[in-house]
């Protein structure tokens, strides 16, 4: 490259130069601004010295961080939540991953009409769901609360599971498996030793997915629940009045859990490809 | 695991009359083989012949529609493949990604709960010279490393027969070379029958002890390399190891140890030993270096002419036309004796009758031909 010769660009030449060259930076940078907006302004607001409502800012302060569980019901609602996640990502990851292996591996009568009908609560409205299980549930005569909440929870979060860990099954490559019973290991040992550590990345990112599924669920929930509170039902029922900055603290603190989560998650594979 | 009883049986490999259907599709067609105790046996064919369904089925990862399959004494026909006492380096190696090289070796062992895994998995490393390795992820290896692994992995568990499916097909050129004079080494060191299929002539040939070349599920011909190469029973064995000219004639007479065949006017002799034939109608063939660009041998053609050439190092392949329709490969040594003939000479052939041999002429000319590039 030679200087001399170059003359100068006129400075909107250059500008537009600039652009056109940083185009997708800005992009992203925009869409990461809208993306995290929302979040950004929870966590602000967690530090609001609120009082009542939440709505305008009125001073900094650490309280509400220092007090979580200082709302009335705002932790006993976060509990029930998390008892209810994990209990129905722990049996939906088990039943969905049961299924998963029966459409991937095994051809029987109706597999298609299994697959298809997998797919069905992820399509139907959540209103009607919620609407047509309260129906049920009031018909046998149980009464909604935390085991209702549990079996619905259960039921739409097994179709992410089973289209989750089916994609992992079918990438599987069968001649693993045919490799593990030519040296000697029964069909028990293949799936303890060699299928199920494969699948088992696939069953984890599934068994988030239904977590948070499970853990975000108003509108099943609130047909379902009775008179037991989950964090959503409580953030929707307290709207009305004036939300409490302790949701905000609860809120921000998910989502910095999440973020640990995933951060910890990508350096232990960075370094386990690394050997 | 200690329940996992895998059978110790020693001795030959047999299969007897075995074949193998997926619905009409008949890819094992009544085979009949013995593999002797220790040899290295090579399944030489084209894609579809259905040596690799063979090579499962003695596995035990398919089970034959008829026939039985033992081993010395023992039938192991519909024998779990956990139970035999066979071991495979698959193609494409299959070794496990979520284990370590040394996991993935010690493997087998463990399932059958033997002790002193880490010093044999260490001698395995140590046999394929990858003991740096151990601590590895399979996926962090190059396609040479990882097929050495699968050859540790498999060996270290000293089966009675080794299966090899196309082990080298994935590598290239100068490493496969490299890796069957290794195969080769491990081989004589550890003494175990090697069943490798390859659709590779050459490398069946380099390898093996003996081969047996398969086309449409059955056996051609088996028997060394030099048997198959220098007398070749059908036109497909002829025409896929290496390359070969065939003339059609007529056998005029069959007499003190030679038959002789004539050819459009001309005649030719062939050792009667080397007539894999009754009919009278026959291919008498020729291996194209023992072709020489002269006129005075017992079997010859003149007025030829050069239709093509091509240097090659070490000979000169020339594409030769016969007085009739007839295209003859001839391959010159780059010596002394050189002709040196360009396109448009005029040639005469010459050989001796000892190099000849005579098929059926029942059979397609071109069978077998031009099938070893594929894949």
């Amino acid at each position: 490259m030679t200087k001399i010769a170059a003359p100068r660009p006129s400075l909107s030449h250059r500008t537009s130069r600039w652009f056109a060259r940083n185009l997708i930076r800005i992009y992203a940078g925009v869409a990461f601004v809208y993306l995290f907006i929302p979040v950004a302004y929870t966590f602000a607001f967690s530090f609001n010295d609120a009082g009542k409502s939440n709505l305008v800012w009125q001073g900094f302060t650490l309280e509400n961080w220092k007090n979580p569980c200082g709302a009335p019901q705002v932790c006993e609602s976060v509990v029930n939540s998390l008892q209810i996640g994990v209990i129905s990502t722990v049996l939906a990851a088990i039943l969905g991953t049961m299924i998963a292996f029966a459409l991937g591996r095994h051809k029987f009568k109706g597999r298609k009409t299994t697959n298809l009908l997998i797919f069905l609560p992820m399509a139907t409205p959540e209103v009607v769901l919620g609407a047509s299980l309260l129906a049920m549930f009031l018909n046998l005569r149980i009464n909604p609360g935390f085991w209702t909440v549990v079996i619905a929870h259960v039921m739409f979060c097994i179709s992410f599971v089973v289209v989750t860990v089916k994609a992992r099954i079918a990438s599987l490559d069968p001649r693993l498996e045919q490799a593990a019973m030519d040296l000697y290991a029964n069909e028990k040992e293949t799936f303890r030793y060699v299928t199920l550590p494969l699948v088992m990345p696939g069953i984890a990112g599934a068994a988030l997915l239904a977590f948070s599924l499970s853990f975000d669920d108003f509108i099943i929930t609130n047909f379902n629940s009775g008179i037991v509170s989950t964090f959503p039902k409580f953030v929707y029922v307290s709207a009305a009045r004036g939300i409490p900055a302790q949701a905000n603290v609860i809120g921000s603190a998910m989502f910095f859990i999440a973020l640990i989560i995933v951060i910890v998650g990508q350096i232990v594979s960075r370094q386990r490809r690394k050997g | 695991m200690a329940n996992n009883k895998v059978s110790q049986d020693t001795g030959d490999l047999k299969l007897d009359r075995v074949s193998k259907y997926y619905g009409d599709f008949c890819a094992v067609d009544d085979l009949s083989l013995v593999v002797p105790d220790g040899s290295f046996f090579a399944l030489l064919g084209p894609s579809g012949c259905g040596k690799t369904t063979t090579l499962r089925m003695v596995a035990g990862l398919e089970e034959p529609s008829a026939g039985t399959i033992s081993i010395g004494d023992t039938d192991i026909t519909t024998q779990k493949p956990y139970r035999r006492n066979v071991n495979t380096v698959f193609q494409n190696y299959a070794l496990f990604p979520h284990l370590t090289i040394f996991e993935n070796i010690a493997f087998g062992l463990r399932r059958r709960g033997l002790k002193d895994v880490k010093s044999e998995v260490e001698n395995a490393l140590n046999l394929v010279e990858m003991g740096h390795l151990a601590q590895r992820k399979p996926n962090q290896l190059s396609g040479g490393q990882q097929q050495r692994i699968a050859v540790a992995r498999a060996i270290v568990n000293r089966p009675e027969v080794l299966l090899l499916d196309e082990p080298l097909g994935a590598l290239d050129l100068k490493l496969r070379r490299q890796m069957q004079i290794e195969l080769k080494r491990i081989q004589t060191e550890v003494g175990i029958t090697f069943i490798h299929v390859t659709h590779d002539q050459e490398e069946a040939m380099t390898m093996a002890d003996t081969i047996a070349v398969m086309n449409l599920g059955k056996i051609e011909q088996m028997g060394s390399a030099t048997e198959l190469y220098e007398a070749p029973k059908t036109a497909f064995v002829a025409n896929f190891l290496g390359q070969c000219n065939l003339i059609k004639g007529k056998v005029t007479n069959r007499a003190n140890g030679k038959a002789v065949v004539s050819a459009k006017g001309l005649t030719f002799e062939v050792p009667l030993s080397r007539v894999a034939t009754d009919n009278e109608s026959v291919f008498v063939g020729v291996r194209p270096e023992k072709l020489r660009l002269d006129d005075n041998g017992i079997n010859s053609i003149k007025d030829c002419v050069v239709i093509d050439r091509s240097f090659v190092g070490t000979s000169t392949q020339y594409l030769v036309k016969a007085p009739w329709d007839l295209d003859l490969v001839v391959f010159e040594q780059n010596d002394e004796g050189l002709h040196d003939l360009r396109v448009g000479d005029k040639v005469s052939l010459e050989w001796d009758a000892e190099h000849t041999f005579a098929l059926d002429g029942a059979q397609d000319i071109n069978a077998g031909a031009d099938l070893d590039d594929e894949e």
